[in-house]
């Protein structure tokens, strides 16, 4: 079976936010040179539910590790690949950049559909930067396939996917028929770090480059002149900071201070 | 242009969630001086009673489909139902809460409607006639504003953000009745398990007071203690993600970005540092108190009140102390 596995590259999520530098005209994030980028972490979850389909069901699975991006992407193929995907493809075509969820599920169903015969999608709940959750599901409305949300679990038997999901209120175990897309959630559990024997395999795992022609887009279709929503404005969120801290000699005193407050506020 | 609002209802315990009232307000602030419509769409099982509270909330057309297919939330004969819906009411914007449901749907009924989609937004805004979809971006650290090339445009919008439409039962409206196409979809995934781990008591999203607990508090234990305190306030139990990761309690606790959004009365944020990723999610509370042992914690940045200590020696005193107050007040009563 083959799986493919949709990672993007995003400003490191551990990175202050105080770090970035917001570009009003562009509407854009400023990154200060040298800031390190990574994977986004859903999807280093969704690569990790995907090498542990492999370690369960052995060598027939094979996982290819989707991105799209500018080049500097390369490095997050790089990182799948050390953790142990077969190859990457890299779709990084000026054409298809800068769009929005719609036109980055297009141009990555597009490229399931140039794959072949894949039997799995697995997507991260949401990337770290546009926190949106959309391309998963929307890539799984393009391909006409289902998708399953929200998982802590994926495994496979035969042509049936078995999907632990977490919910507001507890979790449920769904069964649904390959082809499919599964978006991954935190609860799977963190991702195995890339190992020395597969970072040494990983410089000769092969990477396509695809662009919107290999694709079968139409310029108008991809990339920002496709994106059906414009950013008007990128901002950070303005905070009032006027904490009153809570004065007592001991945990006592302190504690009967802010039961006071809270009284007197009447919040009690 | 379209202008109506049609929000989609989300049923727990029998009733519409909080958040489908604050939809409903939202919808109202977003049509009025408009040709459109505030419209609602109720899906489920036995739920036809909720249209007349939905009405009393403020819409003025509700969208009803009660059958036993719909009974629980099924993508695709939700979305099915919901195509035919929106293409029938032609709605400017679809709303739905941002829960697990509101975020599974979401998506799904833009790219079937060919449309776009707005998650979590935390304000939307009528300008010149366009709406504006103001949103949470890189783990909450940073907001877009988004307009929309097509329509309908879909959104999930946070608890908490909005004023909720008050109750009042003269208002008048319509029950439209979806019935079931003869070309209904089947459902393509099967529910072979559910496990609850919430109890049907107190909902987090709509508890008044929450009292949420972090890393700092080193184990399970810490989260017994902070039970205690929800009780004397009569608020409930929540979580960042770390305790939720490792688990020290279940997952259905968490707060933030990718957990639950709750805006209640008090927040107490208890061993929390304050990242980003947790405030989208609590961020909105009336008053945020945090008890943390690191003066230079973030969240003191966004706390009405700090309180600098260790849990485990203030938390029981100031049990005692609200329990102390309340003893009073009902004496004085
Ligand atoms: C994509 C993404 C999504 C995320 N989504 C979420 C989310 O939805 N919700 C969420 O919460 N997090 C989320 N996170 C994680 C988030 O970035 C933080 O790592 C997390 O919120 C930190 O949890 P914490 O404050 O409990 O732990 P820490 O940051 O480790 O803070 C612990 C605090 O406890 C204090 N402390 C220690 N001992 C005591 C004591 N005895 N008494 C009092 N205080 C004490 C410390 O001073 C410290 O401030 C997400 C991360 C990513 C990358
Ligand atoms: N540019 C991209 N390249 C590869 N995968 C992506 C890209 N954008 C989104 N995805 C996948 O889709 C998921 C959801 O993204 P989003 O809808 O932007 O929150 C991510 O976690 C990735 O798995």
């Amino acid at each position: 079976m083959r799986i493919a596995v949709c990672v993007k590259q995003v400003p490191n999520p551990d990175t202050p936010a105080a770090v970035f530098r917001v570009d009003e005209t562009a509407r854009e994030l400023v990154l200060p040179p040298g800031q390190p980028l990574a994977m986004s972490p859903f999807d280093e979850q969704a690569l990790e539910a995907a090498l542990r389909i492999r370690d369960e069901l052995g060598g027939t699975v094979g996982i290819s590790a989707l991105t799209l991006g500018p080049d500097a992407s390369r490095s997050v193929l790089k990182h799948a690949l050390a953790m142990g995907a077969d190859e990457g493809v890299l779709l990084a075509d000026p054409a298809l950049l800068s769009g929005d969820s719609y036109a980055t599920a297009l141009a990555l169903a597009a490229a399931v559909r140039k794959l072949g015969a894949v039997d799995l999608v697995l997507a991260g709940r949401q990337a770290a930067d546009t926190d949106a959750g959309a391309v998963g599901i929307g890539m799984a409305e393009l391909l006409g396939w289902t998708a399953v949300t929200f998982a802590k679990e994926v495994r496979v038997a035969g042509a049936t996917a078995r999907v632990t999901r977490v919910l507001d209120d507890g979790l449920e175990t769904v069964e649904a028929p390959l082809p499919l897309v599964v978006t991954v959630s935190n609860e799977l559990g963190a991702p195995r770090k890339p190992s020395l024997r597969e970072t040494m395999r990983a410089a000769r795992k092969p990477v396509a480059a695809w662009g919107a022609g290999e694709l079968g887009l139409a310029a108008q279709r991809a990339g920002a002149a496709g994106a059906r929503r414009v950013r008007e404005r990128l901002f950070v969120p303005a905070r009032e900071s006027h904490c009153e801290f809570i004065a007592g000699a001991t945990p006592q005193e302190q504690a009967s201070a802010l039961a006071r407050c809270m009284r007197d506020a009447k919040l009690l | 242009m379209a202008a109506g609002v049609l929000v989609v209802t989300e049923i727990a315990l029998g009733k519409p969630v909080a958040p489908v009232y604050e939809l409903l307000g939202l919808a109202g602030r977003l049509a009025a001086g408009t040709s459109g419509k505030v419209e609602a769409a109720l899906l489920g099982r036995g739920i036809e009673g909720c249209a007349s509270d939905l009405i009393a909330r403020g819409a003025e057309r509700v969208y009803l489909a009660d059958e036993g297919a719909l009974a629980d939330y099924e993508p695709e004969r939700w979305v099915a139902r919901l195509v035919r819906i929106a293409r029938e009411s032609g709605p400017a914007a679809i709303l739905l809460p941002h829960t697990t449901l509101g975020a599974d749907l979401a998506p799904r009924l833009a790219f079937r409607l060919d449309t776009a989609v707005a998650a979590g937004c935390v304000e939307i805004a009528r300008d010149s006639g366009r709406l504006l979809f103001t949103r949470p971006c890189y783990g909450g650290s940073f907001r877009e504003t988004l307009s929309m090339r097509t329509a309908p445009a879909v959104a999930t919008v946070r608890g908490g953000c909005h004023e909720a439409a008050a109750r009042d039962p003269r208002r008048k409206g319509e029950v439209v009745r979806v019935e079931a196409s003869t070309a209904e979809p089947a459902p393509r995934m099967n529910v072979v398990a559910r496990e609850r781990t919430v109890s049907d008591g107190m909902r987090l999203e709509e508890a008044r007071v929450v009292v949420a607990g972090g890393r700092g508090l080193e184990g399970a234990d810490g989260f017994v203690l902070l039970a205690e305190l929800a009780q004397a306030l009569g608020g409930a139990v929540g979580a960042s993600r770390v305790p939720c990761d490792l688990g020290w309690c279940p997952h259905s606790m968490q707060i933030g970005l990718t957990g639950k959004t709750v805006a209640p009365e008090v927040y107490i944020a208890v061993g929390i540092s304050g990242a980003g990723h947790h405030m989208a999610g609590c961020g909105n509370a009336g008053n945020i108190i945090a008890i943390n042992t690191d003066r230079e914690a973030a969240i003191y940045g966004q706390a009405r009140w700090g309180l600098v200590g260790d849990y485990r020696q203030v938390i029981p005193p100031l049990i005692a102390a609200i329990r102390e107050i309340h003893a009073t007040a009902r004496k004085s009563e």
